[in-house]
């Protein structure tokens, strides 16, 4: 289980989460939404200590996620970054093994590049896509090696970072079947940050709305449209109209 | 509070400046210690060398090669108003191996090595790679700035050593071909000339160079701002400070080593 409390994060004047509460119960799927610049990706990137809270507790299995063997935790992690965040130097089979190719987790290399083949699979990709470089690859295909790369190590916990952001309605529908697929099969606990309704439809067991630093709602997806929270339904429904202003 | 508001401002410049040293010099340590501590990443070192120690080849020796021609000219044009002519090819050779191959060596692979790596490490971290890394358990600085610096610190040496011998190769060219010296009299002239310390001081030179040219491009990519304009600003202010650091440890050398 993953759990916030009180966390706090200035960047200079400007306060971008001011005491966020969460509790991620282990193998469910929780969604965060909230509008740009609300510090959704803050808030990921603190869990995974990339960045580090001003104030408040995070834990995970009840263990501050700042103190012990960084490795170790990491290595329970998996994340699939906005724009993929590919090694653009390594070949597409290198980035989705790159976990498996070093540290604690390090395999032979036909193996590491077999498991990795695998998973490319697993995301809809060909084999011979692994032989090639990022760079030489589609939006839509660098997400899926992205997603390939999350599961690769077999990961308890994946974060998801807007991960149908910049593609079509048919490519975020396919990304959405997948995520929610793989973390059913891997019973992983997964984190997801995304303005995308139907991937917060397709994906969410839980939802989080991020606004003014705080957990504005939080609750089974399945209550979010009958809440009576006016910025949640401002917030799915798109109003520019509402509590939350639309120039910001 | 008009009189003291030039003196804060000046404060304030003073102050950036020196926690800009603070912080590079804190970045140098880290990089230092992680030199000798494992994980290694064999691959990403043998790419660094290819990148910074073969690829810079033909600029280094071009830039030699011209260097020493045209000082092989004014030390001849110079030297003929004290009937000194003959002196031009021991000092070419110790203009070359002392301060000129080094130097002009370093500023050529500063230009076109850190601004290289300052460009795509920036572009890494814009792109959210160098995050990528950490959460993959790979600590960025081993993984990324190790590999550079001491591929750096390791191969400038023999470009220097490349550059000095293209440099006196290019003085001994203009030296037969235009000034009218014998071939076997100006090599003889140059290796008999020539002192051990004379090339030492300049290769360890440029092993320091090396370390300021791979240091700067990765501090520089690591802390680049966002966007394409942030890589830029990171690139130019990369070029810009191995320059000067360049230039400025080559004083300092110069006068460790030779200033008594």
């Amino acid at each position: 289980m993953i759990e916030l409390s009180g966390v706090h994060k200035a960047f200079g004047s400007n306060k971008v989460l001011q005491g966020v509460d969460l509790m991620i119960p282990k193998g469910t799927s929780m969604v965060i939404i909230g509008g740009s610049g609300t510090g959704k990706s803050v808030l990921l990137k603190s869990v995974l200590g990339l960045i580090r809270p001003d104030r408040g507790t995070i834990t995970l299995d009840g263990q501050d996620v700042t103190k012990g063997d960084r490795d170790a935790f990491l290595g329970r992690f998996g994340m699939l970054f906005q724009g993929g965040a590919l090694f653009d130097s390594l070949r597409v089979w290198e980035n989705v093994a790159f976990r498996l190719r070093q540290g604690a987790q390090k395999r032979p290399k036909d193996e590491a590049r077999a498991i990795a083949i695998e998973k490319l699979r697993r995301v809809g990709l060909k084999e011979h896509v692994a032989d090639q470089f990022p760079g030489e690859l589609s939006g839509g295909m660098q997400k899926r090696v992205g997603l390939a790369r999350a599961i690769a190590a077999e990961p308890e916990i994946i974060f998801f970072d807007e991960p149908t952001t910049g593609l079509d309605p048919i490519m975020s529908g396919v990304i959405n079947d997948l995520i929610r697929e793989i973390v059913t099969e891997m019973g992983a606990t997964a984190m997801t940050i995304t303005h995308d309704m139907s991937s917060v439809r397709a994906i969410a067991d839980n939802v989080a709305m991020l606004h003014g630093g705080v957990v504005r709602w939080t609750g089974p997806v399945n209550e979010m449209d009958a809440t009576s929270d006016p910025y949640v339904q401002q917030f799915i429904h798109g109003r520019a109209e509402g509590p939350i202003e639309s120039v910001r | 509070m008009i009189l003291t508001a030039p003196l804060a401002a000046l404060g304030r410049v003073v102050l950036d400046a020196l926690a800009g040293i603070g912080r590079i010099v804190m970045f140098a340590v880290q990089v230092i210690s992680h030199i000798v501590r494992p994980p290694f990443y064999p691959r990403e070192f043998m790419t660094a060398l290819l990148q910074i120690g073969w690829f810079s080849l033909p600029v280094v020796g071009m830039t030699a090669l011209f260097t020493g021609g045209a000082l092989a000219l004014q030390i001849y044009a110079g030297g003929a108003r004290y009937g000194a002519e003959a002196a031009v090819p021991s000092i070419t050779a110790i203009g070359m191996v002392r301060e000129l191959g080094p130097v002009l060596g370093g500023l050529m692979v500063a230009a076109r090595v850190t601004s290289s790596i300052a460009a795509e490490i920036g572009t890494m971290k814009v792109t959210e790679q160098i995050d990528a890394l950490t959460t993959l358990s790979t600590n960025p600085l081993k993984y990324l700035a190790v590999p550079r610096v001491v591929a750096a610190v390791l191969v400038m040496p023999v470009l220097v050593a490349v550059g000095d011998s293209v440099g006196i190769a290019g003085g001994w060219l203009v030296g037969i071909n235009q000034l009218g010296f014998n071939s076997s009299t100006y090599i003889k002239n140059t290796v008999s000339f020539l002192q051990f310390w004379d090339v030492g001081s300049g290769l360890v030179k440029g092993a320091a160079f090396g370390f300021i040219i791979a240091l700067m491009g990765v501090y520089h990519g690591m802390n680049s701002g966002r966007g394409a304009q942030g890589v830029g600003t990171a690139t130019k202010s990369a070029v810009v400070a191995a320059s000067v650091l360049i230039l400025a440890a080559n004083f300092l050398l110069t006068r460790v080593f030779f200033g008594s």
